[in-house]
């Protein structure tokens, strides 16, 4: 697996293949089969994010080298609606789609770094940090 | 892909072979509830060891076959989450109390034998 790779998602079968990409590079840097299994969950709710709000986007995946630490960082960009009330977005339960209200504070909790960066009608970013334990 | 659906007596066995995407759990559902019709089912097992992530959608999707077919009189039990998916269900925030799970496909069908009979089915043995 190279160190960084850029998946674009457009639809369902994206998500299945960003988060098998991620499976693969989490694998080759030693990541324990529970992080492999937490980040590519959390891969798949911001993908499909993606796939359900804005259609199209992509999802780049990269290695992360810092002071002896190995991890990976997953940047989930789309330019759809973005989100109107990120903070409401974070609580479990809301959902402006029909799912559960899970994906985004699912997936935070799944991981060890998350941002997310959105403004109405101007896409929306998200970026997570799995580190190798 | 689709996921095959054998009928064994009174019961279907769904087992998923490979990484599902959203349409193909969508497919899922739509050919259980047709076929617990057809086949005049009382219980489902969906084998889901294969799954190496069960996220929000593919787990409120197996919630809904669960649902929807005890509303048709078949009760389904969902068996083989593997323990790294279990681990990241109960992080996500996944609610799965109100649906049956079992460890294995053995112990799934004994789980609906019981249910159905009302005596203990052939386990281990």
């Amino acid at each position: 697996m190279p160190d960084s790779v850029h998946v674009a998602i457009a639809s369902d079968s994206d998500v299945v293949t960003a988060r098998q990409i991620a499976r693969e590079m989490g694998g080759d840097l030693g990541f324990s089969s529970t992080d492999l299994t937490l980040l590519a969950t959390a891969i798949s709710e911001v993908a499909r994010n993606i796939t359900t709000y804005a259609g199209t986007g992509e999802v780049a995946l990269r290695v992360l080298r810092d002071r002896g630490r190995e991890g990976i960082e997953v940047l989930a960009s789309d330019d759809g609606p973005g989100i109107e009330d990120v903070e409401l977005a974070l609580q479990d339960g809301y959902t402006t789609g029909n799912g559960l209200g899970l994906g985004l504070p699912g997936a935070r909790r799944l991981v060890d770094e998350f941002d997310l960066e959105t403004r109405p009608g101007e896409g929306t970013r998200v970026r997570l940090v799995k580190w190798r334990v | 892909m689709a996921v095959p659906i054998l009928k064994q007596g009174p019961f279907l066995i769904a087992s998923i072979q490979a990484a599902l995407t959203d349409t193909d759990v969508v497919r899922l559902q739509e050919d259980i509830m047709r076929q617990v019709g057809r086949f005049r089912s009382r219980g489902i097992v969906v084998d889901v060891t294969s799954l190496d992530v069960m996220d929000s959608f593919v787990s409120r999707s197996l919630r809904g076959i669960a649902h929807m077919t005890r509303l048709r009189g078949a009760e389904t039990v969902i068996v083989g989450i593997q323990p790294e998916v279990a681990f990241a269900m109960v992080q996500l925030g996944m609610n799965f109390e109100d649906v049956h799970t079992a460890l294995d496909l053995e112990e799934g069908l004994a789980f609906l034998q019981e249910k159905l009979t009302g005596e203990p089915g052939g386990g281990a043995g």
